[in-house]
């Protein structure tokens, strides 16, 4: 029990918020406090995902929760002073998050928990309605299970879309002595940190769609795939396994119910293309990770040649919230054939950067000027690319696109994990098409010719149009080259890497057409 | 995997004398060991400086300078990536993305994340690593 006497201060524990000062910030909390023998019961969260605030403090008061941000250790004093723990005013003074635009405008499903309890309290996690949607699995078996998350409409939020109750069908229906479920937390994409965050603020959340995966397709044991670039979630979501381990929400009679489960942790080693969900099958039995050829889908020969369900974090960590409120309950927001809510990244060059977790629905313009508020250099926007590294750049003329999987597709784009990184207008849109080229050469799994060989040489070329040579003949080589890799590639790697590259030549042909003329503005970020 | 990441914390690097151990004891070819050590960009074959600044390149960090951040970096320390410094003390390795990248652009030293970098602020936190002798 918390002393009645003692305030209760949250501050993230998030990476993104250490990594701009959270944990010098909790330092001078606690020493402040002591200084004025005020007692406070310092509380670390995930992030809100309201990141140009963060570090953002939360203090409990009378009034509620009152947001401090972006709060520097050297702010600390001067927010006792001014009587925090009141709510008091103060220029760092948020107010109620939940009051804040930018939640306000948030339908949050997967992300209701996240930033708000404390990561690793069971208790806390309950308390948010956590293993509600478990206890309704059980009572309402695999069967139904499956039916529910294909009728609330959930698409694969990795990258392709695919309708996971119908994947999971696939492997329900497969009969074997064992079967696997696999999370896909390989987040590769350049301006994407959803699975992050959920590993760091709600890991019991995932820990609970997994085990309803588990029940739903007959699975006994699931892996979760992370990468090493994410350390602090790794670390947080081995000290999440072990209390649910401990608390028997994890092994062989999950809460009493005679249901089994065993899930572990691998961290990958720095392979992009290890999130293709094959490769990442090769790495967790410890090989190289080369794409396999599909068929056999993973869903009747995945891990270890059994039946297997591959899902991205977001998508398993989205089945407790359906299977708690309904299908129809999360079915009824969305447009077309997306349904639900996307957590929407936000990041790059945009003054409110961060996770906007919302129906899809809105046009791209509106998630980026009004949510995003535009450039965070205060420039002129120039470019979005949508959808990570594969994903198409979007001039502002295409602004009015919907955010809605069949609309992107319609744009040649791609909601992907739901990453928009936004550029103002300094980006040499040439460069960033090299980028796209360097990027596939540097993490090709070396299976196809055309991937391999052909980003090489893509990069060589867009070189050329850099430095001005034959550029009418390049830019048509180019062209070619990236129809070869289009049509010729295994994976998506090679496969969509000629989207961005396309992209960039198609709306902003100024960058690659004209290197060489005299009266060309040169962006000044560019060398 | 597991193995492979214990050893590269223990020694910094996956040292050539443990591949036909691991092969040994896996059973596999030392082709084989040696086909993963080479495919994952994290295992080093040889070690490292003391400390490792870890960049990324991503296109989320480059919209917000990233790119001139890391060459400019890289020039004054007269290294390319993936270089140490002559006293063996910082290394600079390239990474994408972070999930830092609402706060861009960002860097992890020695396992310590920074975002919303600049020249001074990663100035002076490379200058902290490298005058830092006592920490390993
Ligand atoms: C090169 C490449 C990288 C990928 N990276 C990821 C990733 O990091 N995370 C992810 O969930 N899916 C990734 N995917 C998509 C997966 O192959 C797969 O479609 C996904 O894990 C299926 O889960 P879902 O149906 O829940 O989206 C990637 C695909 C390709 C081709
Ligand atoms: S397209 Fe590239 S990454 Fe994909 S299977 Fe072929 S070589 Fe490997
Ligand atoms: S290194 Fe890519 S253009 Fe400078
Ligand atoms: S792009 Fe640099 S942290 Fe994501």
């Amino acid at each position: 029990m918390v002393d009645a006497m003692t305030t209760r201060i949250f501050i993230p524990r998030d990476v993104a918020a250490l990594a701009v000062g959270a944990d010098e910030v909790a330092r001078a909390v606690a020493a402040q406090a002591a200084a004025l023998s005020t007692a406070v019961t310092i509380v670390r969260t995930g992030s809100r995902g309201l990141f140009w605030l963060e570090p953002m403090v939360e203090v409990e008061t009378p009034l509620g929760r009152i947001a401090y941000g972006p709060v520097q250790a050297g702010d600390v004093a001067a927010l006792f002073a001014a009587g925090w723990l009141t709510g008091a005013t103060h220029p760092l003074r948020v107010g109620r998050p939940e009051d804040h635009p930018f939640l306000a405008r948030q339908t949050r499903l997967t992300f209701a928990r996240c930033g708000i309890v404390d990561p690793l309290s069971v208790e806390d996690y309950k308390a948010a309605g956590g293993y509600r949607g478990l206890a309704k699995a059980i009572e309402v078996g695999g069967a139904a299970t499956v039916e529910a998350v294909t009728k609330s409409g959930l698409r694969g939020r990795g990258g392709a879309g695919f309708p996971t109750g119908i994947k999971w069908k696939t492997v329900r229906d497969a009969v074997a002595d064992q079967k696997y479920i696999v999370c896909n937390a390989d987040e590769g994409d350049s301006g994407t940190f959803a699975d992050r965050m959920i590993l760091e603020g709600d890991p019991f959340c995932l820990i609970e769609g997994m085990t309803i995966a588990g029940l739903a397709v007959g699975a006994t044991r699931g892996y979760i795939y992370s990468r090493s670039e994410y350390p602090h979630a790794n670390a947080t979501m081995r000290a999440a396994l072990d209390i649910a381990r401990a608390a028997g929400l994890l092994g062989r009679d999950i809460l009493g119910s005679g249901l089994e489960f065993h899930l572990e942790l691998r961290v990958g080693a720095g392979a992009y293309v290890c999130g293709e969900e094959t490769a990442l099958l090769e790495s967790l039995e410890g090989k190289r990770g080369v794409v396999r050829a599909k068929p056999p889908l993973p869903a009747l020969k995945g891990l270890f040649g059994r039946p297997t369900v591959v899902n991205n974090l977001l998508s398993l960590a989205t089945i407790p919230v359906i299977l708690d409120l309904g299908a129809q309950y999360y079915a009824d927001f969305g447009m077309g054939r997306s349904r639900g809510t996307m957590p929407i990244q936000l990041a790059g060059n945009v003054l409110h950067g961060g996770l906007f977790e919302t129906a899809f629905g809105l046009t791209l313009g509106e998630i980026v000027m009004e949510v995003g508020g535009g450039t965070a250099s205060r420039r002129p926007v120039r470019a979005v690319q949508a959808g990570g590294p594969l994903g198409a750049y979007l001039p502002p003329s295409q602004f009015d696109t919907p955010y809605d999987y069949e609309a992107f597709a319609a744009r040649d784009a791609l909601i992907g994990h739901g990453g928009l990184v936004v550029f103002d207008d300094t980006v040499d849109m040439a460069h960033m098409a090299r980028f796209a080229m360097e990027f596939c050469a540097e993490e090709s799994c070396g299976k196809c010719t055309p991937c391999r060989i052909g980003s090489t040489r893509g990069a060589e070329v867009v070189d050329r149009i850099l430095a001005g040579r034959d550029v009418a003949a390049n830019i048509a080589l180019l062209e070619d080259l990236c129809n070869t890799m289009k049509f010729g590639s295994l994976c998506a790697l090679g496969g969509f890497t000629p989207y961005p590259v396309l992209s960039a030549i198609r709306h902003f042909p100024e960058d690659f057409h004209t290197r060489n003329s005299p009266g060309r503005r040169l962006p000044a970020a560019a060398e | 995997m597991p193995i492979l990441h214990a050893l590269q914390e223990t020694f910094g690097h996956v040292p050539e004398d443990a591949v036909p151990l691991l092969a040994d004891a896996l059973n596999l070819s030392r082709a084989d060991v040696h086909g993963i050590v080479s495919f994952y960009h994290d295992f080093r074959e040889a070690p490292a400086g003391r400390h490792v600044v870890k960049l990324c390149r991503a296109e989320a960090c480059q919209s917000m300078g990233g790119h001139t951040l890391a060459e400019s970096l890289l020039r004054r320390l007269g290294l390319d990536w993936g270089g140490t410094t002559g006293d063996g003390q910082v290394t600079i390795e390239p990474v994408y993305c972070l999930g830092l990248c609402a706060c861009a652009p960002a860097a992890l030293i020695d396992g310590r994340p920074l975002g919303r970098l600049n020249r001074e602020r990663l100035d002076a936190a490379v200058n902290e690593a490298r005058n830092d002798w006592s920490t390993p």
